[in-house]
């Protein structure tokens, strides 16, 4: 079992590679070169979508009070990173609902948790696999803004996506 | 009687220190509050008592709001013995009524307090007492409770406890979060969990010794119960999605949730013992922060199905569903007093929440508090007063309002962020 997964861990990251440097998202096959892999690194630092796509980079988008609703600056993050997953089905995300301080604790876990499968949804319709994406909200309780008017409020109304396998 | 009452109080206090991260301010109070007169208890020992028992049951009262005891320093006499009084020396100060003590020791590191208390206008005593212990401030907080009762008619809640959840930003995205329990002076206070994963939604059960509460601490938030005594915790949920809102039924053998388990946010049952679920609301809306109804036959919740947050109240065996609030666009965190008759809430009114009450026979709603972000209301088992937590200086920090919005006592906090505050049983 040891033996599998290091194994299976192994060829996930080498496609992963392989398919970060290829033109083709699409890209499965085993790898033929064995640098990437002995390197130990999944990120592509010459190309593909880890330094090229800044939208790549970016993994937090935000919600408007008491919304769920995807926003219309959000979609060029997410169809990059629903990009990457589909081009990546080794690629597994965990995507953080979270909301502001305003409103009873609660329901802010409820209303975070909407966030975060509004955010998943949207990036499955895009063609990442529901399998590759794993949700959590924490509500209020982990604010990354601590004031209390709206500018901080609006940071805090996000969903953050934190790649937790062959991060791009 | 009093002795078997208290020997229980103390064996939950065990360990504790008289700590303080608390301290109270009373913000206003009754213009009727009545004015009483705490004397100083005798002691006739060479060493100094540890705490000063009459000093600690003048906070108790005052903290009330239906109390205004007199100052030490207005006394024109200090009797420590019923033959002592003169009662035109305190009716002179227009007191109503006049407690007074005397402490001694009882042995094995005992105290015992001789207390009495005399109506003054009517120059005749109402009541007397004798307790014996090992911790000054539950024998204090005893005494006010009889204080109280035999003045208002209504059961004191001074010897109660509180839950309440601290969190301190460390770093960025580096946070502490703690459970407490301390007495309800803020005085006692021990620390129950510590995480660096958020802790939510602390609740009693109706024994006060068990609670219930939410924690992250496995990395995914799951539903634990904790017996205070002994420290053992237990995982009672842990399900996909979310596991919150812990609510103990009020023969304490059942607890209602919050899970999305089958997709969306909504209320469940669970059987402590076998950890049998039953599914209560099924609604594509949210469904959360259930309570009990008094007579544990029905449900009152948080649901937006109505296209904003309002309370519902759902009757368990039929599953008739009755919305409970119309005021305004937010109201949520339903909590009910004892006799079921007034329903406490946070609501929101031109983008600020306050607490409000709604007297659910008469039908009328009041708006107590005049801070932001109030929330998470918790009423005493006597009815006198609801905690809740709220917004000082930047800073979460609790405060008491009486359920007419009279009285309001603000507990600052002298680090982190306090907030989620659960009032005991009777103990």
């Amino acid at each position: 079992m040891p033996m599998f997964t290091r194994n299976h861990l192994i060829a996930l990251i080498a496609a992963a590679s392989i398919a970060g440097c290829s033109s083709t998202p699409e890209e499965t096959t085993e790898p033929t070169t064995a640098a990437p892999v002995t390197s130990g690194t999944t990120t592509d630092t010459t190309g593909g979508y880890g330094s090229t796509d800044p939208s790549l980079q970016n993994r937090v988008v935000y919600f408007d009070f008491d919304s769920y609703d995807i926003r219309v600056d959000s979609e060029a993050t997410l169809n990059a990173h629903a990009q990457y997953l589909s081009a990546h089905p080794g690629a597994k995300l965990r995507v953080e609902g979270h909301a502001d301080e305003r409103g009873t604790r609660e329901y802010n876990m409820a209303l975070g948790e909407r966030r975060s499968k509004a955010t998943s949804a949207y990036l499955t319709s895009k063609g990442a696999s529901a399998s590759q994406i794993e949700v959590i909200s924490y509500g209020e309780e982990r604010p990354v803004a601590l004031g209390h008017e709206e500018g901080s409020w609006a940071q805090n109304r996000r969903a953050e996506l934190q790649y937790t396998s062959e991060a791009p | 009687m009093l002795v078997r009452k208290l020997l229980a109080l103390f064996l939950f206090c065990v360990a504790s220190v008289a700590n303080a991260e608390l301290t109270v301010i009373i913000n206003s109070g009754q213009d009727d509050a009545i004015p009483v007169g705490i004397v100083p208890f005798g002691w006739n020992q060479p060493s100094r008592l540890p705490e000063d028992v009459a000093a600690i049951v003048h906070a108790d009262l005052h903290r009330s709001g239906q109390f205004k005891p007199l100052d030490r320093a207005d006394m024109l006499s200090r009797p420590t013995e019923a033959s002592q009084v003169f009662y035109r020396d305190w009716k002179v100060l227009g007191t109503e009524y006049l407690v007074i003590g005397r402490m001694q020791p009882a042995g094995g590191g005992q105290y015992r307090a001789d207390f009495e208390i005399f109506d003054v206008f009517q120059q005749r005593p109402i009541k007397k007492g004798t307790v014996t212990s090992n911790n000054l401030r539950g024998m204090a907080h005893y005494i006010s409770d009889v204080i109280y009762e035999a003045i208002t008619g209504i059961r004191g809640a001074f010897s109660t406890r509180m839950l309440y959840v601290t969190m301190e930003h460390m770093q960025a995205r580096k946070q502490r979060y703690r459970l407490y329990v301390a007495d309800v002076d803020g005085f006692n206070e021990k620390i129950i969990l510590e995480s660096p994963e958020p802790i939510l939604s602390p609740t009693w059960a109706p024994n006060g010794r068990h609670i219930a509460y939410v924690s992250f601490q496995s990395t995914r938030p799951a539903i634990y119960i904790q017996d205070t005594i002994t420290g053992r915790q237990q995982k009672i949920t842990g399900f996909p999605g979310l596991n919150g809102a812990p609510s103990f039924s009020p023969d304490g053998r059942q607890l209602a949730m919050t899970l999305s388990k089958d997709g969306n946010p909504e209320i469940y049952v669970m059987d402590v013992a076998s950890g049998s679920l039953r599914r209560i609301t099924n609604h594509y809306a949210i469904d959360t922060e259930a309570t009990w109804s008094p007579d544990g036959q029905n449900l009152i919740f948080t649901s937006e199905r109505g296209g904003s947050p309002q309370i519902y109240r759902q009757h368990i065996a039929t599953g008739k569903v009755e919305r409970l609030t119309f005021e305004g666009s937010y109201n949520a965190r339903p909590a009910l007093t004892p006799d079921g008759r007034f329903l406490a809430m946070v609501h929101r009114s031109n983008g600020v929440f306050h607490i409000a009450v709604k007297d659910l026979v008469k039908g009328t709603f009041n708006v107590l508090t005049e801070t932001d972000l109030d929330e998470s209301p918790s009423i005493a088992p006597n009815a006198s007063m609801i905690l809740y937590a709220t917004l000082k200086g930047g800073r979460g920090v609790l405060g008491a309002v009486s359920l007419d919005g009279r009285v309001k006592v603000q507990l600052p906090s002298r680090f982190g962020d306090v907030r989620e505050p659960s009032w005991s049983p009777f103990l």
